[in-house]
């Protein structure tokens, strides 16, 4: 297991706790209480009463561990992907590495510079023009002036905003600013690089381009931490993996392995999806629920989705896209119901149903994940591997041998003749 | 096993000869900084930021108003006018012996930079929240750099000033200007002033991430303190038993100094000195705690 690759980075039992609640007189007196014990030389008495992070059952305690003894290391030019459900723990140990908050306990160890991208555009100032906001996002994220002047003509030429240049960031369209951010930040180059879900902004052309430039930085020998939900960007970038659930490590090891320890954790409630959260990011349409119903028998089954949508602006109308993935990640195929854009936003709330004929497929987990937008290079909303489904029964008729992936996931009617 | 690099590590069983190998981390992240590990060294190689960030606070500021800076000059005159209409006019406080608009602007113009630099800077954690959540840099770099950007704001203020004093010496006022000590002092009362408007600045702004009160106490303290500066009433019209009142205040030195040497008087030395004592415990406080208070913020603000 020893490799000659030195860890740059190197985490240590960390963990973080965090105080539920709002504060007021009732955190005051818990302060007041443990500089008490703390004078006395006693332990901090609120750190025993921390419990596991899960969101959704009521706890008794006020104390919550975000991350509880998380250990890892990260080994020099590699690309790690961190994955995980809302709430195990990825953007708090982000953060920690970042140092914009600092553990609870543990600790890490760091070899070379860390540029983190929590948020792209940090800093950015309405008023200044791109090419002030170009040197002051830079010098944000850590670059020397000489270094942005010596880049400026690049990062305008990756952002594509050159004409614009001159302009207050406040003229600018979402996607512009975007870009031009992403751009800055895209040409750091710091040893290790964070990376918080920026990908999930732009076109689907910038994407490619983020995507792209970011697999460079890990092919130049520099070291990526990806959190994503996007399973796609993670099985493509990343060389290895972490998992994490309810603030602990749950995998670590190949990105496959771990992948599939996500996606068999976080839905295997199945068939029944609900945003617990509002997004606050977008004002157009969103998935609001998805409920998923598997009908027919092998080798014609039918797959059932029944969504809510909520609008809360007007927008143009959209239509909606399905994938169906299998339990490694990988995208098998995509069902667009229709070309019309169907789904209008005079109605706060609209329901519709899409029925898929599902392939022959192979037993086994299958995830999907819906993706609703205008056109294809504009996206509403999507929600990825949000319900699964499972298929016990063989698509060949008669078949006892089982199945492996190794020979795909589909197995497509087919007859043989004797000539 | 190439493909997986990465290990679950039980840091009790830590392999100790891989411990050996890699003890050159450039930076070890730990739940507490020991008290005076204050990398300061960091702040340095921010320094362009410094620059950044005074350039935004001065351009933004003034974009879309057409007055532009010329506000800088506006704020000041308009409220020397109206103590000269009040105080002076009105209330009939001596000036001893000045004009009346010398000796104002002679206290405002110190006291407005004194005033910025702890009113801004004091409320560093919380407007800058947004930034400091997503992005490491050294803390200290935001109220230094408003320090550095209220200082191009006294400039102007000064500049104003010293236009109104020369107006009033080739007028043959009673001002008599102690040349060889502005020279000497300015620079000095400013950077005094600077250390002080900062310490107290850090100190209120590192209170204010968890309970928010003392941001109501900073906004109407300012004002108070104003008056317990000699600003609108000259040091010699306070009854002498009442002066150590005033003597306590760590800004009384620098304004009545200010004022001595541009109009004449006797240099406050002894105040001086211990406005500058004060100052220096109140910025090694202040950097302590809130070097402190930087790496645990983001969760209580």
């Amino acid at each position: 297991m020893h490799t000659c690759v030195s860890p740059v980075i190197s985490i240590e039992a960390v963990s973080k706790l965090y105080r539920l609640g709002e504060i007021g007189t009732g955190s005051l007196a818990h302060d007041v209480n443990r500089w008490w014990h703390k004078v006395r030389g006693n332990e901090d008495p609120y750190l025993q009463l921390g419990q596991a992070n899960d969101r959704s059952t009521k706890g008794q305690s006020d104390y919550v561990y975000a991350l509880q003894d998380v250990s890892f290391k990260v080994n020099q030019g590699e690309a790690l992907g961190i994955i995980g459900s809302n709430g195990a723990g990825k953007s708090t140990l982000l953060k920690i590495l970042s140092r914009v908050t600092s553990p609870t306990s543990g600790q890490i160890k760091v070899r070379g510079r860390i540029a983190s991208l929590l948020e792209v555009g940090t800093g950015f100032h309405p008023e200044l023009t791109g090419q002030e906001n170009i040197y002051l996002n830079g010098a944000i994220l850590g670059m020397r002036k000489a270094e942005i002047k010596a880049k400026f003509d690049e990062i305008v030429d990756f952002s594509g905003c050159e004409r614009y240049i001159d302009t207050p960031v406040k003229r600018y369209s979402s996607g512009m600013y975007v870009r031009l951010a992403f751009a800055v930040a895209a040409h750091l180059e710091p040893e290790i690089l964070i990376i918080d879900e920026v990908l999930a902004v732009g076109d689907a052309d910038f994407q490619k381009k983020c995507l792209g430039k970011m697999k460079d930085v890990a092919g130049e020998g520099r070291t990526v931490l990806f959190v994503s939900h996007n399973i796609h960007a993670i099985n493509n970038l990343c060389s290895s993996a972490v998992t994490m659930a309810n603030g602990r490590v749950a995998c670590a090891g190949s990105v496959s392995t771990c992948v599939e320890h996500y996606l068999k954790s976080s839905s295997s409630a199945g068939s029944k999806w609900r945003r617990e959260k509002v997004r606050t990011d977008t004002d157009s349409v969103t998935f609001e629920s998805v409920n998923l119903r598997l009908s027919g028998t092998q080798p014609l089954m039918i797959l059932d989705l029944e969504c809510l949508t909520t609008s809360r602006k007007q927008e143009k109308p959209a239509f909606v896209a399905v994938n169906i993935l299998d339990n490694t990640g990988v995208t098998l195929m995509q069902a667009i119901p229709t070309l019309e854009t169907l789904i209008t936003s005079e109605a706060k709330e609209k329901s519709f149903l899409v029925r898929i004929e599902l392939p022959p497929l192979v037993p086994g987990d299958y995830f999907v994940s819906l993706w609703m937008g205008p056109h294809n290079a504009e996206t509403y909303d999507e929600v990825h591997s949000c319900v699964g489904f499972k298929i016990d029964e063989t698509p060949t008729a008669g078949r006892t041998y089982p199945h492996t992936p190794n020979h795909g996931r589909i197995v497509p009617a087919s007859s043989l003749k004797i000539l | 096993m190439a493909s997986s690099k990465i290990q679950s590590v039980d840091p009790g069983q830590l392999n100790p000869s891989l411990k050996e190998d890699h003890d050159n981390w450039s930076l070890v992240i730990r739940p507490h900084n020991r008290l005076f590990d204050l990398h300061l060294d960091d702040i340095w190689r921010y320094r362009d930021l410094l620059w950044m960030f005074v350039r935004r606070d001065f351009v933004a500021v003034y974009k879309q108003t057409i007055l532009g800076p010329l506000w800088f000059f506006i704020q000041p005159l308009l409220t020397t006018i109206i103590f000269t209409i009040i105080f002076s006019g009105v209330a009939k406080i001596p000036t001893d012996g000045f004009p009346s608009m010398l000796f104002y602007l002679a206290g405002t113009t110190p006291w407005n930079y004194f005033a910025t630099c702890l009113t801004k800077t004091s409320n560093t954690f919380v407007a800058n929240a947004g930034i400091f959540g997503k992005v490491y840099f050294p803390r200290l770099i935001v109220p230094l750099s408003i320090v550095v950007s209220t200082m191009i704001q006294f400039g102007i203020q000064f500049f104003l000033f010293f236009g109104i004093l020369l107006y009033y010496l080739l007028a043959g006022s009673a001002a008599s200007p102690q040349w060889g000590w502005i020279i000497v002092l300015t620079p000095a009362l400013v950077l005094l002033m600077a250390a002080l408007g900062l310490g107290a600045g850090i100190v209120v702004s590192s209170l204010t991430t968890k309970y928010r009160d003392f941001t109501f106490l900073i906004a109407f303290g300012v004002q108070l303190m104003m008056y317990a500066t000699p600003i609108i009433y000259p040091m010699s019209s306070i009854p002498q038993k009442w002066r150590w009142l005033i003597e306590i205040n760590p800004m009384t030195g620098p304004v009545e100094a200010f004022r001595a040497i541009f109009l004449g008087g006797p240099i406050p030395w002894s105040s001086l000195g211990f406005s500058t004592a004060l100052t220096g415990v109140l910025l090694i406080v202040g950097v302590v705690i809130f070097n402190r208070v930087e790496k645990s913020f983001m969760d209580t603000v």
